[in-house]
């Protein structure tokens, strides 16, 4: 079996440290790390391998300093790795990562036919959910999203039975195999890598490909050239045109402020009064 | 593990990273083994990198070490509440090169350094928590056991280079637990202004930089220093005060720092600054005195988990690194001529320790964490009776001057009554002995 | 890496469609049918359609796909009710349930045989599982969990606002030279709007000749959720929040103490359910659940946009924090700095007596009778 997991390195927005007197966010120093809903599309994979045998090739595109999320990757059971990296993929927005992504899968699958890609719900930074169904799309994979469950893999009649979360409940779903999915977070608990793993990771070559070997036909389709969307802003978000009322908060005395915040929130907000209305014993509707 | 290397080295701190590269460089296999997500990930730095220490190891780091200023003044200031008074050192002849004393920014210099020791031909993987040491049946170590699954390393010596907590250390039962009284707990912030502001604040112009080390009211009665340093483009601040000092006046760091930035000396420096980075660490302070043993059957320790740290000059890093080639250089004689690294043969360690400025220093300096600790009035007294006389000194007011000197005299003696002040000299002279 | 702020525009870029994208004219808006019924995302598009329809001076057609019915007809008229001129209505037994396949095939069929300037779908399961795909097929830009959408008067072009950056910052994101114009926009985001019952339009059949035999995936079976002891949060009206600045744990007891007096839902921020404090079920904001209610009480919660998404749209809200520079504060209505720890105890006290108080009943009564 063959099964690609393609990840993505961001920037950690949720280790950063806080400044404990003002609050301020501590950024310097702080890594990058893989997309944290990577990690479960990852861990599913290597359940895989270990019930099925065969490889785990893990790929990225990003920039050079994105091997590290890679070497990662193979620390926690990955055979092999790819960074897809080259100047003209940067700016790139969920079309173009789509587009390059599938032609380095493309090119993966001469080399051993794909049985499964694997992808994260969404980024961290970016929060589309598109590149999975892109990447579906241009490689005709079936597509499973939102895959809470592995039910069962049919590698002789190339076959896979998922459960897929919908809205008020679960679909069970069979379709043929290659697939791509997408893995729901929480849907697994992430390995400890172990000893030996850590070792080869850390003296393992990841593979480099340019354009040309990512298999790049047609380099109008890809970074920033290839994005049919572009930040046309980016902006702080502005402050309410009034100000918060200040409620004076004395602490030997907090019924005071209570009492005027209540006070004021009765007088000016009437859909507010309404609802608390709603709450005193003995309403009875219109 | 099947595999063996010649010396494990844990830590990628400076001391580590001093180790790994020299043993690397002279083409031992060398695995590295760090706790933290990266290099540095849990080192904190004020932060000042001494050239000539680093010289002795990667001679030519100038061309590619991120470097933020070359330190061209040194200020120390005795400070009191509103004032403080000061001796400035700046020449010309630190404005050429090559430079004696940089900034640095740990995150930027540690992920360098890493990259020169991976480069030299070390194995360096980080995620990996020692757990303990491994012993032959004669007690000899032989290697790390580490915290994930299948986790014995096995190698012909071990250096430990796992910082001022040193678990390995301790748990192994190599040295004690840290004492209170031992380490102070210091935190920096980085503030950051435009490099423009920086120049016209501190006089400066190209990379030059200037450092001051403060003493005084700002750690409000505690045994500790403060800082300040400029980067390129942003001010490196912080405080510490012994561990024990602050259990006792149930301080925070994180308090002392505000009250310290707030400074009517400090706070125009800063003014306009944004904080982007917080950090806090212990700094080993028992000096010579709370030195271990330092070296033993099959292992050494090397900087902060030995203790190494100047506290006078506020001086750690370059003994890190220092400690750190000079265990590696032991290493490397001792396993290429196929000696086994026995306690014996170890000796070689301590004795290139005694050579070097490392224990020169540390012995010089030896009674002073002692004669802080216990004669509170250097910490306490002095500071405003200097600040106190010059304010009268410089203060031109229609007295005359023979009068001022008696009232600054009389201040002191009130203070201080003659037989302290003789004693604090006599007491001061030997401590720095 | 640093963080970049800046409130500068990048570039003001003048768009300039080929010929052929030209004709591409009308907001469409999918509504998202299963099981018989409509999730109400679809009908907040719909107002929010309307609006820019009436904008851009052209029509705003939903399309609705789902096995032929009583069913697919109601909502078409309810379609109507909301606001489509026009339903483009595919009425195919292999629709029934979602699968992505023939639900791709049928959308990007149509549009190709329409073609709307703007494409609008709900950030569900289902809706992003569809416009990425959609998007892919038709080779056209999408952005995803918009919080705001608008049109440039200059170029008739959607202005599409999302936060950015780990939720931080906004931006806005402009689709160039392609059509149409996609984006998918969260649960409670937009409001709800009022259904107008005497609307009516016009329904387009479509036939994408969809065959069960072509389609690989089925569907074995739908286990449908537990009505476990569920939050609520999306429609509720009062919803007292719990964020880091609780300082511990044990704190949160206060936010559910003023919740159960007041009726209220509880809520809480990113940060206190990393902590652990509370299921992240109970999240509000860009990653979490958006919500619209009459009083909002956020208690040590800093108000980081990806947190302000999820809640601005209260009618109230009031903000409690021990730190007077809380972003917090710039949009709340109400502001006590201080610690919350002592002032939620003292609210608990201050609602519990408002709300037993026989003679506040009293005063309602007689008001009803000058009314």
């Amino acid at each position: 079996m063959h099964i690609v997991v393609c990840i993505k390195q961001v920037p950690d927005s949720t280790h950063i440290r806080v400044h404990p007197v003002t609050n301020t966010i501590m950024r310097q120093g702080v890594p990058a790390i893989i997309n944290p809903y990577d990690l479960f599309a990852l861990e599913e994979a290597l359940r895989l391998k270990d019930k099925h045998g065969g490889r785990v090739t893990v790929i990225s595109m990003g920039p050079p300093q994105a091997a590290p999320a890679l070497r990662k990757a193979l620390s926690f059971g990955c055979n092999d790795a790819v960074l897809i990296t080259d100047k003209i993929f940067s700016g790139a927005d969920t079309l173009a990562t789509s587009y390059v992504l599938a032609s380095a899968i493309k090119m993966l699958n001469a080399e051993t036919p794909v049985d499964i890609v694997f992808t994260g719900k969404q980024t961290i930074d970016g929060d589309t959910a598109q590149v999975g169904p892109g990447i579906a799309k241009r490689l005709e994979l079936e597509l499973l999203t939102y895959v809470s469950r592995i039910n069962a893999v049919d590698r002789a009649n190339g076959q896979i039975t998922v459960e897929r979360r919908a809205e008020g409940g679960v679909q069970v779903l069979q379709t043929r195999l290659p697939a791509l999915i997408t893995m729901l977070e929480g849907s697994n608990e992430l390995r400890f890598a172990t000893t030996p793993n850590m070792f080869r990771a850390a003296r393992a070559e990841i593979r480099h490909w340019d354009r040309t070997s990512a298999g790049i036909e047609d380099l109008k389709l890809v970074g920033l050239k290839g994005s049919p969307t572009i930040v046309s802003r980016v902006f702080g978000p502005t402050p309410r045109a009034e100000k918060a009322v200040q409620i004076d908060f004395d602490p030997s005395n907090p019924e005071a402020a209570c009492e005027a915040l209540l006070a004021k929130v009765l007088a000016e907000s009437p859909r507010v009064k309404k609802e608390l209305a709603q709450r005193l014993p003995g309403y009875q509707e219109d | 593990m099947s595999e063996k290397f010649d010396v494990i080295i844990v830590g990628a701190g400076p001391a580590g990273n001093s180790a790994a590269y020299t043993l690397a460089k002279a083409g031992l296999r060398v695995l590295q083994l760090e706790r933290g997500e990266y290099p540095g990930s849990k080192n904190v730095q004020g932060a000042i990198l001494y050239a000539s220490s680093l010289e002795r190891i990667i001679p030519d780091f100038r061309e590619t070490a991120p470097l933020e200023r070359h330190i061209i003044e040194q200020r120390l200031w005795m400070m009191d509440e509103k004032s403080f008074i000061g001796t400035h050192y700046r020449s010309d002849d630190f404005n050429s090169e090559p430079y004696n004393r940089y900034t640095i920014i740990r995150a930027r210099f540690d992920k360098w350094f890493s990259e020169q020791v991976q480069a030299a031909g070390a194995l360096v993987i980080c995620e990996m928590t020692v757990r303990a040491l491994l012993r032959n049946e004669q007690g000899r170590v032989i290697g790390v056991e580490v915290e994930r699954e299948d986790g014995k390393i096995y190698a012909d010596a071990v250096i430990l280079a796992d910082g001022v907590n040193s678990l390995v250390a301790t748990q192994a039962g190599l040295r004690k637990d840290i004492q209170a009284g031992n380490v102070a707990l210091a935190v920096k912030e980085m503030i950051f202004l435009p490099k423009e502001t920086i120049e016209s604040r501190f006089n400066l112009a190209g990379q030059s930089g200037v450092v001051i080390e403060m003493l005084g009211s700002i750690t409000e009665g505690m045994v500790g220093t403060g800082f300040l340093y400029t980067n390129k483009d942003s001010l490196a601040i912080g405080v510490g005060g012994m561990l024990s000092d602050m259990k006792a006046q149930k301080t925070t760091p994180v308090e002392l720092l505000e009250r310290m930035k707030a400074h009517p000396s400090i706070s125009p420096l800063i003014a306009g600054g944004e904080t982007r980075e917080y950090a806090a660490h212990l700094i080993p302070e028992g000096g010579y005195k709370a030195l271990p043993q330092i070296y033993g059957d099959g292992w050494l320790l090397v900087g902060d988990s030995a203790g190494f740290v100047n506290s006078v000059h506020r001086e750690g890093s370059n003994l890190a690194m220092e400690t750190g080639r000079l265990a590696a250089e032991t290493l490397i004689e001792l396993l290429q001529a196929g000696t086994e690294p026995s306690t014996a043969n170890l000796a070689g360690y301590k004795a290139r320790l005694d050579e070097s400025f490392v224990m020169k220093d540390m012995k010089k300096y030896q009674k002073i964490p002692e004669t802080l600790h216990k004669r509170r009035q250097f910490i306490n007294d002095y500071p405003p009776l200097l600040n106190g006389a010059a304010h009268k000194f410089f203060t031109v007011d229609g007295q005359d001057k023979r009068s001022k000197e008696k009232e600054i005299i009389a201040s002191f003696v009130k203070r201080r009554s003659l037989f302290g002040l003789l004693g604090d000299a006599y007491h001061l002279w030997r401590a720095t002995r | 890496m640093s963080e970049v702020k800046t409130t500068k525009p990048i570039k003001k870029r003048k768009i300039k469609l080929d010929e052929n994208l030209l004709a591409y004219r009308g907001v469409w808006v999918y509504i998202e049918s299963e099981r018989g019924h409509v999730h109400p995302v679809s009908w907040e598009l719909m107002g929010q359609g309307r609006q820019l329809a009436d904008q851009l001076g052209v029509e705003l057609c939903a399309v609705l796909m789902d096995a032929a019915g009583p069913a697919l007809d109601a909502h078409c008229n309810s379609a109507f009710h909301f606001g489509a001129d026009r339903c483009y209505r595919i009425a195919s037994p292999v629709l029934s349930d979602y699968r992505n396949v023939p639900f791709t095939k049928a959308l990007t069929d149509l549009v190709n045989a329409h073609k709307p300037e703007i494409l609008l779908l709900g950030a569900t399961t289902l809706g992003r599982d569809l416009a990425g795909s959609v998007a892919t097929t038709l080779r056209t830009g999408l952005t995803a969990d918009c919080t705001e959408l608008a049109i440039d008067p200059e170029d008739r072009c959607l202005l599409s606002t999302r936060p950015t950056f780990g939720g931080s910052l906004l931006c806005t994101i402009v689709t160039l030279n392609y059509r149409p114009q996609m984006a998918t926009v969260r649960h409670r985001v937009m409001p709800m709007p009022e259904p107008q019952p005497e609307r009516t339009g016009l329904i387009v059949d479509f036939d994408p000749g969809l065959i069960e035999t072509d389609i690989v995936t089925k569907i074995l079976e739908f286990i449908p959720d537990e009505m476990r002891d569920k939050p609520h949060l999306p429609y509720a009206e009062i919803i007292v929040s719990g964020g880091k600045g609780l300082g511990k744990a044990d704190n949160f007891k206060l936010v559910w103490d003023l919740a159960h007096v007041l009726g209220a839902e509880v809520g809480a921020s990113r940060a206190a359910i990393h902590a652990g404090w509370i299921g992240a079920d109970r999240q509000v904001g860009q990653t979490g659940k958006t919500v619209r209610p009459a009083l909002y009480i956020a208690a040590g919660i800093s108000g980081a946009i990806q947190h302000r998404v999820g809640m601005e749209g209260a009618d109230c809200i009031i903000a409690l924090n021990n730190d007077p520079n809380a972003p917090i504060f710039d949009f709340a209505h109400y502001a006590i700095v201080g610690d919350c720890n002592q002032i939620l105890p003292a609210l608990t006290r201050s609602f519990g007596t408002y709300l037993s108080k026989p003679e506040t009943k009293v005063v309602m009564e007689t008001a009803k009778e000058l009314a």
